[in-house]
This record gives C-alpha cells, structure tokens and sequence, in this order.
C-alpha cells in the first residue's frame, strides 16, 4: 500500500524532499553476483550434471548518490543490463546485496525481497527499456498503460487516475493528452512510445529511474530531444538515475559519473571529466578511441581491442580483458586458452601446406580449452620443432603481449610445456580520482601506470584517449 | 473495442475477403435456420403425420414435402432445419468448453513453465495423439451414462477432443510472449503474475483463438455426423441429427431412393465448407504473415492528378 505522503501532486517539484536531508547514497551494491544455470543438453538437464554457470555480474560495488547520474557502460554481453534489471530485483541476485535507502522507511534489502514488497520498491525504483517498441503492451491503449501503475498500487482511479494520466503525458511531451490517450502504441512514432513509456515510469514518481539503453533504438533526430527530456524530468522530480549505454559520446553528455563494465565486473568508475580526460584501464582507453570522431586527420585505423568479448561461462583468468589488452603484462593472468588463440591466428595467415605441416606436429589442441598455467603441444619427439614453430610466431610480432606471460618453455618427453606466470585478478584500487581495476595501477599508486607498464607497453600509452 | 476487432475484417480484400463473405452467407443461412427453426420448418422433426393423416413413406420430393420422406415417415426438409439447430448448439457448446477450459489451462501452464508446463504438456499431447473420433466414440460411451444421450452428452465428447488445440496454441504464444519486454516491463511497475497474465498476455495471445475456433467447429459437425453415423451420438428420440439420418438413408440409395441420403449429406457438407471459408478467411485477416491490408489512395485537393475515390491496392 502506498505509503509516500504526497500522492496528490506526483509531478510537481517535490518540496517535501529537502535536498541533503536524508542519506545522500539511495542505492548501495556488496558484492552483487547475478549468475546464470545454464544446461547444455538433455542429459545433463536431467542429471543435473555439466551445467555451466554464466556470471552476468560477478562482484560488482557501487553506491549511487541521490540526485547524481551514474552511466554504465560496456559492450554487448558485459552484464549492465543484467545489472540494471537487479537493481529493480528484475534478476535473481545469487549474491552479494542491493540496499535501497528509503527515505521514510530506512534502508531496505531489494536483494531479499519478495511479492509484496517487491512490488512496492518498485513505486520507488522504475526501469525505462531499449526497446520503446517492445515496452508497450500492443493492446492496450496509452491511458491504460501509462496509468496501470497506479491502478496496481492503488494509488487513484477513475477520474483522478485519468487527470493524473493526463498530468504525466503532458509532462513528457505528448501535449495534448487527449490525442494520445486512446492510441494504442502501433499508432505512435518511435520517440512517442518511449514519452509514453518514460510517462508510465514517472508516474509513479520514482525516486531512482534505471534507463537501460533509452535512445539505443530511436533516430538521431529524436535521441536528444529524449535525453534533454530526462535531463528536465531529473531536475523537476528530483530524481537520481542509471544511465545503461554502449554509446559513451551519450554517457559524456549525460552522466556524472561513469562505470565501465566488462565481462560482469566494473574496470573503471569515476567522474565523467576525469575517465574521458585521462582514462586509466585499457579497455576505456579502447572504447574511448571506438568513438567515430568527424575529422579527416583521425581516420586511420584505431588500435580497438582485439577479438570479441569472452564466453561469461568461462572467463579468462586473470584480468578477464587480458587476452584483448595490447599494454598486457606477465601476471595479467595468461593461461593456456591464450595459447591456442596464439597458434590459430597464426595458422589464418600461413598458407595451407604450412598449416597442415605444423598441424601434425602441434597435433590436438582440444586440452588447451581447460583453463591451466601449463600447456603441452605436440606429442615428445616433435618437441624442438614446436619450439621452432613458436619461436617464428614470435618473430613476426615480439611486442605481442602474450610472450610477456610465457614465463618458461621447456622441451620434456610428453611434448613442448609451455609455462605461464601466476596472474593477478585485480579488484578495484584508487587510482588518481577514479578507481581502476588493473595491475598496471596497484593499490597505492597516484594514477599513473607504472614505468613497467610504459616501458615494455608497445600498445597505447597512458593519457592517449583524449 | 469492438470496432477494433472488427477492423481487421473491414480491412480485408480481394481473395481473402470473398472466401470470409462465401463463408458467413453459407454458415448464415444455416444459422437462421438453427434459430428460427420452429417457425421455418414446415413440420416437427419427429412429426410422422398431419391432420389426422399419416405421412407418405419415403416419397419423393413433392408439393407437400419438398425434400421428400424418409422411412421413418419424417419430412425431410423439417428434419435438416432441425437438424441445423442440433448441430448449432452442439458446435456452440463444444467450442465454448474448449476455448473456455484450453485456453485457461495453456495460459498459465506457457506462463507458469516448469514442471507444470511439461505435465500439462505431456497430457495434452497424449490426447492429441489419439485419433479423434475414437476419442469422441469413447468419451461418448462414458457420457452417456451420466449425462444420457442428448446434446450435452455429445458435445462434451467433442470438448475433450478440442481442448488439446487450444492448448497448444495459447501455451505456445504465452511461451513467447512471457519473455516480452511488455511483460518484463509489466513485472517492472509491480503487477502480480495474475495482472501480468490476464492484463498483459491473455489479449496478445487470444488472437489465434477465433480462427481454431471456426475451424474446430467445421470439425465438430463432420465428428457429430460420424458419431450419429455411428449411432453413438445423439438418441434420434432427442433430436435431429444429419448424420443419424444418413446412416438410415444407406440402404435407401441402392434401390434409387437418392432424397433420403442427399440432402442430409449436402447439409453436412455446407455447414462444414462454410465453417472452413469463415476459417481461412478470418486466419488471412488476422494473421499478419498471410495479411494483405487495403490501401486507401489518398486524393489530393483539386487539381491533383488523382481524383478517384478509394482504389483498392494491395500492398
């Protein structure tokens, strides 16, 4: 039942709600882990054996301030959906925890709620989706889908829930209200549905609104009008908000601080300022240059990360951006996945007769896919040969950043070993005003990368990105 | 809401439209029938005599009895309006159970997955894959004790046999629209599952219903005539029934008695044609893969080029 004491005047400036006055973070995240079962075939669905474990978020901290507007930025697969979804308790935490400050009530554990509460943490925490096309139930017009929250909650009915309707179209722009409140959404533009579906968020008047992706699928043209609409309603309302994109020249227009996620886990997190001026990971430093920039002077190629984002059911060890990082070094945590990597890309430029010869030798590569520190090619008497091959894969690119974790390879009976030094996960560390997930920024360090990292680095330098 | 869902049909054009009018003329006549069956039939079904005077035996078509009469001395033609009537209310009761218990049962079990679903599943598939009019015969055997063998009696037998179609569609749809952004965004405001359900995803699953649900019924009159064929569905002491008479009419055409077996067979074929072409027109209507939608040309004030009235394009 609804317990907030305004509910007359939901879109109005909310007076009552003295800035400064409470705690000022409104959602804390410990350690939050959302992971997946996945079964990969019959059998083992019905023995419940082999099933392999997706980490969408996997250990993730954060704590949003009132009123401030967190972006969260990855690729595809990165998890910031995933995560935008449990901060509404949409996906299971499997652990770790949310803590939602209420104003009135206090803190409360969104990651151990169920039914009813749930539901009423929701007329605090709203989601907008990607998809405006998507978000709309299609048979039902706007007026009842914008105004279905408050039937839910009990909040009005009849003509007060229809004035209220109205109140909260005109709010987001779609003037008059009586011209849209009986469409159904097929009837709407693109921009129109997502107002609508701002408008249902907002009814409710929320305080944290989690936008996942909102102008991802709009056209150029209408992008802005929507972001400077969500810009006004934070200012009018009183609102704090998530900020989910891929698209970081939005995020830099939009947000105060920003969280770069990768592979379930935040890299880097800061002010907007400092991670575009100086980011520090180099996987920001990566997304920063995919930015297309419209200058003739720029248009050669950009040094973007090699390869695609990782299986999340078996990440790498290590830095899980390890095996896509150019400034890698020796304890990032290269296994023997790396290797096998290694000797394909080196295949796909040999020519075939080659390929086949050094195929033989190396034989199966099959037992690599076991994450190790160890990795054993060829079969004993091909050992030097292997050695051979490699030491040529070496040659046509020492600055590759994988030698610099082979720390030994020995020549034994079974075949060629090949070695790697023990890696380092690395938590998020303080690094100049931003924290940093990275070897190169150890805990204690002012925010540059070490000299090591500069010196042996052939990649990207620090401060580039700008 | 009903302009909207009669939309659909008023956008219709070309082929898929005359197949949907063939179909509502022939289903209509038959309807007018069923309901105006005590005022159109000349005679009541088991009616064997008039003014004190018995009925030829089967005579044929003549000024008094248009179709002729069979060898129960009934007229003919009384006999298929009343005929029309069983046929209606037995096709309206079945479908009705069907629709009312299938659809229920698939919304929750596609909503509800797990363990539930794959009962439920099982279950239906189970009796699906029986051939349905050993279905029929056998629900009307063990209904007939109960219920004796009237119109309820056999439409019930033919609801068990429907009820697994309209499972399967519905589940099937609610299974993928379960994982909509709509329904997530639905669960996002607070709606419980029940809202969620019957808000959310009953309307945008029910679409389909209506045309399994004419199709169902051309089913259902050729299952009744089996059954009645059969003399397993209902007692020709209740009421008129196509196939019964048919099934008495057998022997008739060997020895040149063709009236007797024609018109109720012909009846049965009508009603089943016209059931069939109210289907595909209202499956071409309403589903959008085979949809063809009626433009209207826009006309240009004065002095345009185009200044006929609304043409008809397909798009």
């Amino acid at each position: 039942m609804p317990t907030k004491p305004d509910t007359t005047l939901p879109l109005g400036p909310d007076s009552g709600r003295a800035p400064g006055s409470g705690p000022d973070t409104v959602l804390d995240l410990d350690g939050l882990e959302v992971h997946y079962e996945l079964s990969s075939g019959v059998l083992s669905r019905l023995l419940g054996v082999g099933t392999r474990t997706v980490k969408a978020v996997d250990g993730i901290d954060l704590h949003l301030r009132r009123g401030e507007v967190l972006g969260v930025v990855g690729e595809s697969g990165s998890g910031k959906t995933t995560l935008g979804r449990a901060l509404l308790g949409l996906a299971p935490t499997t652990g770790g925890r949310i803590t939602y400050h209420d104003l009135e009530r206090g803190p409360r554990r969104v990651s151990s709620m169920r039914g009813a509460e749930l539901r009423h943490l929701r007329t605090d925490v709203q989601m907008v989706f990607q998809d405006p096309h998507a978000a709309l139930n299609p048979s039902m017009t706007i007026e009842t889908a914008v105004g279905h929250p408050l039937k839910i909650h009990g909040i009005a009915r009849g003509a007060e829930l229809r004035r209220r309707v109205a109140a909260a179209l005109e709010r987001v722009g779609l003037a008059p209200a009586e011209q849209f409140m009986e469409k159904f959404p097929a009837d709407l533009s693109g921009g129109q549905k997502q107002r609508a579906v701002i408008a249902r968020a907002i009814i409710l008047d929320p305080r944290v609104l989690v936008a996942d992706e909102p102008v991802s699928m709009l056209d150029m043209s209408v992008r802005a009008k929507i972001l400077q609409l969500m810009l006004d309603l934070k200012r009018d309302l009183d609102l704090t908000y998530v900020y989910i994109t891929h698209d970081l020249a939005t995020a830099k227009f939009f947000c105060d601080r920003v969280a770069i996620m990768y592979l379930g886990r935040v890299v880097e997190i800061g002010p907007t300022e400092e991670i575009f001026a100086n980011p520090r990971h180099p996987y920001t430093k990566a997304l920063l240059q995919a930015i297309p920039e419209p200058d003739p002077e720029r248009s050669v190629p950009r040094d973007l990360p090699r390869g695609e984002i990782p299986d999340a059911a078996r990440p790498p060890m290590g830095c899980s951006f390890h095996p896509r990082c150019p400034v890698a070094v020796e304890n990032c945590g290269w296994e023997s996945r790396d290797l096998r990597v290694l000797l394909e890309q080196h295949w796909t430029r040999v020519d075939p007769a080659t390929y086949e010869e050094e195929k033989a030798l190396v034989g199966d590569l099959d037992h690599l896919d076991e994450p190790a520190l160890e990795g054993r090619l060829g079969n004993g008497a091909g050992a030097e040969q292997v050695g051979g091959i490699l030491e040529r894969i070496r040659q046509e690119n020492p600055e590759d950043p994988f030698w610099r974790g082979v720390a030994d390879l020995a020549a034994e009976d079974d075949g060629l070993h090949v070695r790697f030094g023990p890696g380092e996960d690395p938590p998020l560390r303080p690094a100049g005003g931003v924290e940093v997930a990275c070897v190169l920024y150890p805990a204690g360090t002012s925010g540059e990368a070490e000299s090591v990292a500069e010196g042996s680095g052939g990649g990207v330098p620090p401060n580039s990105g700008q | 809401m009903f302009g909207r869902l009669l939309s659909p049909i008023r956008g219709t054009t070309g082929f898929a439209r005359w197949i949907l009018v063939a179909g509502l003329v022939l289903t209509g006549v038959f309807l007018v029938f069923a309901i105006f069956a005590p005022w159109i039939a000349p005679y009541d079904f088991n009616q064997y005599q008039a003014h004190g005077a018995r009925f030829p035996k089967m005579a044929p078509p003549s000024g008094n009895h248009w179709l002729g009469t069979n060898d129960q001395f009934f007229d003919i033609l009384s006999r298929i309006i009343w005929g029309a009537r069983t046929e209606v209310k037995v096709v309206l009761i079945s479908v009705a159970f069907s629709v009312v218990i299938g659809a229920p049962l698939g919304l929750v079990s596609g909503f509800v997955g797990g363990w539930w679903d794959r009962v439920m599943v099982f279950l239906m598939d189970a009796i699906y894959a029986f051939p349905s009019l050993l279905l029929a015969i056998v629900f009307s055997f063990l209904l007939q004790g109960p219920l004796g063998g009237g119109t309820l009696a056999a439409a019930l037998s033919l609801t068990v046999i429907y009820i697994p179609q309209y499972f399967r569609v519905v589940r099937n749809t609610t299974v993928s629209a379960r994982e909509a952004t709509y329904v997530e965004a639905a669960r996002a405001i607070g709606a419980r599952n029940g809202t969620i359900m019957t808000r959310y995803v009953f309307g945008n699953v029910i679409g389909s219903v209506p045309v399994i649900g004419t199709l169902n019924a051309a089913d259902a009159i050729s299952t009744l005539a089996a059954l009645g064929f059969l003399g397993l569905g209902i007692q020709p002491t209740v009421a008129s029934e196509w196939g019964y008479d048919l099934s008495r009419a057998l022997d008739d055409a060997a020895a040149g008695i063709w009236w007797t077996a024609l018109f109720p067979g012909l009846a049965i074929v009508l009603l089943v044609t016209g059931l069939t072409l109210v289907g595909e027109g209202l499956n071409e209507t309403i589903n959008p893969a085979l949809r063809k939608r009626k433009l209207i040309r826009a006309v240009l004030p004065a002095g345009g080029p185009l200044t006929e009235d609304e043409q008809e394009v397909t798009a």
